[in-house]
């Protein structure tokens, strides 16, 4: 037995215990010769690359079944809630976009309509900014559930699905880079609105990414559908049904892997979705396979969406994006200079050259904030996962007094036990990959 | 609003006040000349509700009525607050398992789904101040209600209702972990998110961010709980 300083395995009061780091199999089989117990437990994780970050499995097996699933999470907690309680209600946007880094858009989207619930302002939004909304909100849909399928087939050793997952993830994230300027992380629904309007071109950038995205989407589908490996690992994996996931507040495609159709954009529609034509896509296997199904099929409906999205924007060129109550919109929308991106010229001219009280009126908004009226509201929305939603509650000032995010990656990542106990080593890991945890969301 | 203006006087029995915020820029001891020092004003948050609520409120607190008079607990909801379009019932702590599990049994009522509980903590309201706030989904009738419970400081005691909803595991000790909140009958309550041994309960308004002053370019700016910060 070679000596493997990383590899080694030592005594303690539970047991003996292996540190194992990867290709060094041998060495626990030869250590575990003299003393061979069928019971096992493994720690797997918190850096793993098959649990989808910093998730920690601990797994008591017998022989390659296992016994007991317990997840330990936190190793991503950064104190976000806390964090955006020191800042203005516009500023807490920038935080919360961080949190499921995979769905940034509905972040932001929950959060700002619980303010503007609270600001009363719900029924002024500009249409063009709903719209920019409802587009983002769609194009972020299938960028994370191509993150989800990628990821989830390399896991299982398909690493096509994840090369090609990636591919067109890529194409959404640019449009993402056009539109916000940034890839991730965009804080771009703000309250009252969207922090800027659509840039020249983005339009045609987008009809040409819909036209890819027919193509390319029946590529997954012939490549997974009804590929045996693919069926075989996923098949009858990961089941829990409806009485199941209403008990551990499941949602999302996993609920809708059970044949039940619910999805809050239909249900309790918010930002004019009820304006849109789209399905609720179900699958009736309530496994891992049926969730793959949900999530392809649901790509195929967020397209519809964009589409439509896309036609109404057309018709909106010119039209405002911000809600039009200077006490809470932001001073200015952005424009790029020669210098990057900042405050439009004209806006700039106006406030240093023209007018004393606008120059107040910017100081005062931009570093002071706007007050929202002492109460608390809740209005989750449907996202790539299920329900997401933010209890912000204020107390009439400036900053949030209590801003709580109800994730569901936090709540479905719950079912891990119940959809791996008893299964082999190997399903868990397509058992979590169909509930599609994101840590960042799950730790906040 | 009453709330708007202070200094017209809200009627008797309308006004809940949590708090008092002082003047306006957020300093004090500093020489204020402009006035807005001396500013005072009340937070006031949404009053109880009378009957009739209106819509489905009315079918929903009809029900919870029925079933809590057939069992003599009629002071289990303490008042109804309607606003904004949301409806909370304020619930007795004790009675807290008790009117859940109407919620989620009661043919009437039918709240399948518990979006989690979330902590919130008010230091200014003495006796009460922390607050669990329950969000209930009733997927039959298309209804959201939030029940809201309250326990003291000195006696951080709340019922756990995990045996009902079972989703409620994770949440309520991610609550515990960041309010200090005992959730009693919970079957593991241990920390989640915090390290195992960590002192004190983050979230908590009485325990500061923290942070550290960052210098740039010659000047320092002081970490984010300490800046000034507009009341």
């Amino acid at each position: 037995m070679t000596s493997d300083v990383y590899a080694g395995s030592n005594e303690t009061a539970q047991g003996k215990v292996f540190t194992v780091t990867g290709q060094d199999w041998d060495s626990i089989t030869q250590g575990l010769e003299d003393d061979v117990e069928e019971r096992i437990v493994v720690n797997m994780g918190p850096q793993h690359p098959s649990t989808h970050g910093v998730l920690r499995l601990i797994l008591e097996l017998e022989g390659e079944t296992v016994t007991e699933a317990r997840c330990g999470i936190g190793y991503l907690h950064t104190g976000i809630e806390k964090n955006m309680e020191y800042r203005s209600w516009v500023q807490g946007v920038t935080f919360c976009t961080r949190m499921d880094y995979l769905s940034p858009f509905h972040n932001e989207m929950t959060y700002v309509l619980g303010v503007e619930r609270l600001l009363g302002i719900e029924a002024d939004i500009p249409e063009k900014a709903q719209v920019m909304r409802v587009l983002l909100m769609e194009l972020n849909r299938i960028s994370s559930h191509l993150v989800c399928i990628a990821t989830g087939g390399m896991e299982i050793g398909a690493l096509t699905v994840m090369t090609i997952g990636f591919r067109e993830r890529e194409l959404v994230l640019d449009l993402f880079e056009l539109i916000t300027g940034l890839r991730m992380n965009h804080a771009f629904i703000r309250p009252g609105g969207v922090s800027q309007d659509l840039p020249p071109g983005a339009l045609d950038e987008i009809r040409s990414f819909v036209a890819l995205m027919k193509k390319r989407l029946p590529e997954y589908a012939d490549l997974c559908n009804a590929n045996p490996i693919f069926k075989g690992r996923l098949e009858g994996v990961g089941h829990l049904d409806l009485a199941g996931c209403l008990a551990l507040g499941m949602t999302g495609p996993v609920l809708r892997s059970t044949g039940y159709p619910w999805d809050l954009r239909k249900s309790q529609p918010y930002s004019g979705y009820e304006t849109y034509d789209f399905d609720v896509q179900t699958w009736d296997t309530c496994d891992s396979y049926g969730r793959f199904r949900v999530r392809l099929a649901e790509m195929w409906e967020s397209l519809k969406i964009v589409e439509q999205a896309a036609d109404r924007l057309a018709n909106l060129e010119g039209a405002p994006v911000m809600v039009a109550d200077k006490k809470i919109a932001w001073p200015s929308q952005l424009a790029i200079g020669s210098d990057g991106m900042g405050n439009s010229l004209d806006h700039i001219r106006h406030i240093m050259g023209e007018s004393m009280e606008a120059l107040i009126h910017h100081f005062k908004l931009v570093t002071e904030g706007f007050r929202v009226p002492p109460g608390q509201a809740y209005v989750p929305i449907e996202s790539p996962r299920g329900e997401l939603g933010a209890h912000v509650v204020s107390d009439g000032g400036t900053r949030p007094f209590r801003a709580h995010f109800r994730d569901p990656s936090f709540t479905n990542l719950q079912a891990t036990s119940v959809m791996s106990e008893g299964g082999m080593v190997a399903d868990v890991i397509v058992a979590i990959a169909s509930i599609d945890p994101v840590m960042g969301g799950v730790d906040r | 609003m009453t709330e708007e203006n202070s200094n017209v006087p809200a009627p008797q029995g309308e006004v809940e006040a949590v708090g008092v915020r002082h003047g306006m820029f957020g300093v004090s001891g500093s020489g204020d000349t402009s006035g807005y020092g001396g500013l005072v004003k009340q937070t006031v948050f949404p009053a109880a509700s009378q009957r009739p609520f209106g819509g489905w409120y009315d079918e929903v607190a009809d029900a919870l009525e029925a079933r809590l008079k057939a069992t003599a607990l009629t002071a289990a909801v303490e008042k109804v607050v309607i606003d904004r379009g949301e409806i909370t019932f304020h619930v007795r702590r004790e009675d807290l398992a008790f009117v859940a599990q109407m919620f989620r049994d009661d043919e009437g009522l039918r709240f399948e789904l518990c979006s989690g509980v979330s902590g919130v903590h008010y230091p200014e309201d003495t006796g009460r101040e922390l607050h669990a706030v329950y969000h209930l989904l009733s997927m039959t009738f298309n209804r959201r209600v939030r029940l809201e419970v309250s326990a003291p400081d000195a006696d951080p005691h709340i019922p756990s209702i995990v045996s009902i909803y079972p989703t409620n595991d994770w949440h309520e000790r991610e609550t515990y972990d960041m309010f200090g909140i005992v959730f009693d009958g919970h079957p593991a309550l241990t920390r989640i998110l915090m390290p195992d041994d960590w002192p004190g309960h983050p979230q908590r308004k009485d325990y500061p961010l923290g942070g550290i002053p960052v210098e740039y370019k010659g000047g320092t700016i002081p970490p984010p709980d300490q800046r000034r910060s507009y009341s």
